[in-house]
């Protein structure tokens, strides 16, 4: 019953407005394009940041990763014909770290090192990655054909080599492919299986796997390759000694990936005279990635709000031309026994048809925009189910403050200045 | 002036005692009603009649319950309205009381039915009960042809019917009507005050103002003000 009278009164505030179409559409827009910018706004803001946690979340949220890197002073003083370099990650750091730290389920050391690998008729230039079968439990992507390292393959010392898919392809590998031999500069290596590839679009991001990688055990890296790398740079050897590229470690429990980083970084500090390794911890930039996406949202969606309010601003300069004009309606309403409530209502439901026809139509030009946006310009846009719902409350809301004063000066119309008025 | 004025006999629906309404015009008092004291008795037909600001609109504003008295009494059916809130005036106009205006105060963007169906809605009928008493009412003043219609593109005569067919919608003990004929030409005035009679013949208590000495002689009592106070009556029940 009280329902049906609900209902009854949308349906008589509806006919009111429809008796002034045009100025009810124009009221509207203000909300419509709040609204819009809202829903918009906020579905790129959550485009962009869900891309990068998106790509933090590859590298494992319960990893910390040790790289390698060539200290700065020591690119000065290797202007010398051949000067030989040697820093970054030593086996022995990979022992020390797997020893002193109980926090530590697995670590996958990593050697890196680029050959050009050739099989059939196909050359290619790929990234050997040395690693150990906890490599493949650390960064996890699907097998598509075979298997992957095994510990007895590490044991063994079997020349046995897992590509990806992107190197497959450009090599014409296929599931047929396992068994054959792969060429890796002057080695032979038996392929045993092909994992998906994973590209990290993300420029700031740099995920431990890349699409050209070939993972071979860290045994047979070490004895075919050794340790030691010479590069032609202009004219000039570059010779560079690096034991191990790149430690991933797998901590047992988010609330440990942080004090065991630190730990680490201070064992580092003692042992290594030079700044050669750097330590990243992907809960850390996903946490700052988090952050950084809350302030864009707020600051999204305090602009997307100031134009909501200026549409609320709208309607209230509207409804309270309308109390103006509808005086006479409001006196005759009060004399045949309507109360002060009575008003109030019949111009807030009213206020409020307008701004959550308004709220709903530019739900739609909001959907509407990220779609087009996406189509054209290939940017990633995200529509949650709370950029929707949370501008369609907020309309609501507008039309709720913003009606209520009119109305309520509606209400306080006297009944015998309204009837005389002209 | 004359006090308690009682006439013929009958419970009295509505009493004035000493009922005074003062207006403040920035420093100077205006005493739109003086102390008047008088009853009208359910089932009566009065004419007030008056010169201009001698206070006929002020007394059928308290009557109507839509403005307050400075002091003194107004009892309504055995309830002291001066004690009222404003909810409860507004229950008292809805139950109890139909207006008719000179200038007829319908709403213009509204249809007839939609008009005389006002006082339904705020008394809580539904769309089909609404819809039918009003189509009811709408023959009672001879206007079943013209429901659809906006008010613009009616008569002033058949302004004045919806008018009372809306004030009608409610089953009304009184009526009250300020100038019901000061917009429309004599032959038409007569007309609606023959709907008038017709309504008090069925029980209606009708209070009146007019200027005019012939659309007053249909009323069976007659009050003359001047200066906001009582100046003679006369009628049935008067002797006069
Ligand atoms: N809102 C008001 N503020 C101040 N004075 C008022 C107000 N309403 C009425 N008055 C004064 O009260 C007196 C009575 O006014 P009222 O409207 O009752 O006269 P009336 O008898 O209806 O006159 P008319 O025949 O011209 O309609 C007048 O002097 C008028 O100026
Ligand atoms: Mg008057």
């Amino acid at each position: 019953m009280r329902q049906r009278k609900f209902v009854r009164n949308i349906k008589l505030g509806m006919e009111n407005l429809l008796l002034h179409k045009l100025r009810s559409f124009l009221t509207m827009l203000g909300v419509v394009f709040g609204v819009g910018s809202v829903v918009a706004m906020l579905s790129v803001g959550e485009g962009a940041s869900k891309d990068a946690l998106e790509q933090i979340q590859k590298l494992g949220s319960n990893n910390i990763i040790v790289t390698s890197m060539k200290p700065a002073d020591e690119e000065v003083s290797s202007n010398t014909r051949s000067f030989m370099s040697v820093y970054g990650l030593t086996y022995e750091d990979h022992q020390r770290i797997t020893e002193t730290f109980h926090t530590l389920r697995q670590t996958a050391p990593a050697k890196l090192i680029r050959k050009e690998a050739r099989l059939g008729e196909k050359f290619l230039e790929l990234r050997v990655v040395g690693t150990t079968a906890a490599w493949f439990d650390l960064i996890q992507r699907p097998v598509i054909a075979g298997r992957v390292l095994l510990p007895s393959d590490e044991k063994d010392q079997l020349p046995v080599a897992v590509l990806t898919e992107f190197g497959a392809r450009r090599l014409l590998a296929g599931e047929n492919t396992i068994g054959q031999s792969l060429r890796i500069g002057g080695d032979y290596f038996e392929i045993i299986g092909i994992i998906k590839s994973e590209t990290s679009e993300a420029a700031n991001i740099q995920i431990p796997d890349q699409e050209i990688d070939v993972y071979i055990p860290l045994t047979i890296a070490r004895t075919y390759y050794g340790d030691t790398t010479m590069r032609i740079t202009s004219g000039s050897f570059q010779r560079e000694r690096v034991e191990l590229h790149q430690i991933i470690l797998q901590v047992d429990g988010m609330e440990h990936v942080e004090p065991t980083a630190l730990a680490i970084e201070e064992m580092f500090k003692r042992f290594h005279k030079k700044k050669d390794y750097r330590i990243s911890v992907p809960l850390a930039l996903l946490r700052q990635a988090e952050a950084t996406k809350r302030t864009f949202n707020i600051v999204l969606g305090s602009i997307a709000c100031i134009s909501l309010l200026v549409g609320g601003i709208g309607i209230m300069n509207i409804m309270l031309a309308s109390v103006t004009e509808r005086t006479r309606e409001i006196g005759i309403r009060r004399a045949i026994g309507a109360k002060r409530k009575q008003i109030i209502a019949q111009f807030l439901v009213e206020t409020m048809v307008l701004s959550t026809i308004g709220g709903i139509v530019g739900v739609g030009l909001g959907v509407l925009i990220p779609i087009l946006i996406t189509h054209f310009s290939g940017m990633p846009t995200v529509i949650t189910p709370g950029s929707i719902l949370l501008p369609l409350c907020i309309s609501v809301g507008i039309g709720i403050i913003f009606g209520l004063y009119p109305a309520v000066r509606a209400a306080k119309v006297d009944p015998i200045i309204a009837l005389r008025h002209e | 002036m004359s006090d308690s004025t009682k006439l013929s006999a009958g419970p009295d629906i509505i009493r004035l005692e000493k009922a005074q309404k003062v207006y403040h015009m920035g420093t100077q008092e205006v005493k739109a009603l003086a102390g008047m004291s008088i009853s009208f008795q359910r089932g009566s037909f009065w004419a007030i009649m008056g010169p201009s600001g001698s206070g006929k609109s002020t007394a059928m504003n308290i009557l109507g319950c839509l403005d307050r008295l400075t002091s003194g009494r107004y009892v309504l059916e055995d309830q002291e309205v001066s004690a009222l809130d404003d909810d409860a005036l507004s229950e008292l106009r809805l139950k109890y009381l139909g207006f008719i205006f000179q200038s007829f105060n319908l709403i213009p963007q509204l249809t007839v039915q939609r008009n005389i169906e006002l006082p339904l809605y705020y008394l809580g009928l539904d769309t089909l009960e609404s819809a039918e008493r009003s189509k009811e009412l709408a023959h009672k003043v001879g206007l079943e042809g013209r429901l659809h219609h906006r008010p613009q593109e009616l008569s002033g005569g058949q302004m004045q019917r919806v008018a009372i067919a809306r004030a009608l919608a409610n089953n009304p003990q009184i009526i009250l009507a300020d100038e019901p004929t000061g917009n429309l030409d004599t032959a038409t005035g007569k007309q609606i005050l023959n709907l008038l009679l017709e309504l008090n013949e069925q029980g209606t208590t009708i209070i009146m103002v007019t200027h005019e000495t012939d659309i007053a002689a249909y009323a069976r009592q007659r009050l003359l003000m001047r200066d906001g106070v009582i100046e003679r009556i006369e009628g049935e029940g008067t002797g006069q």
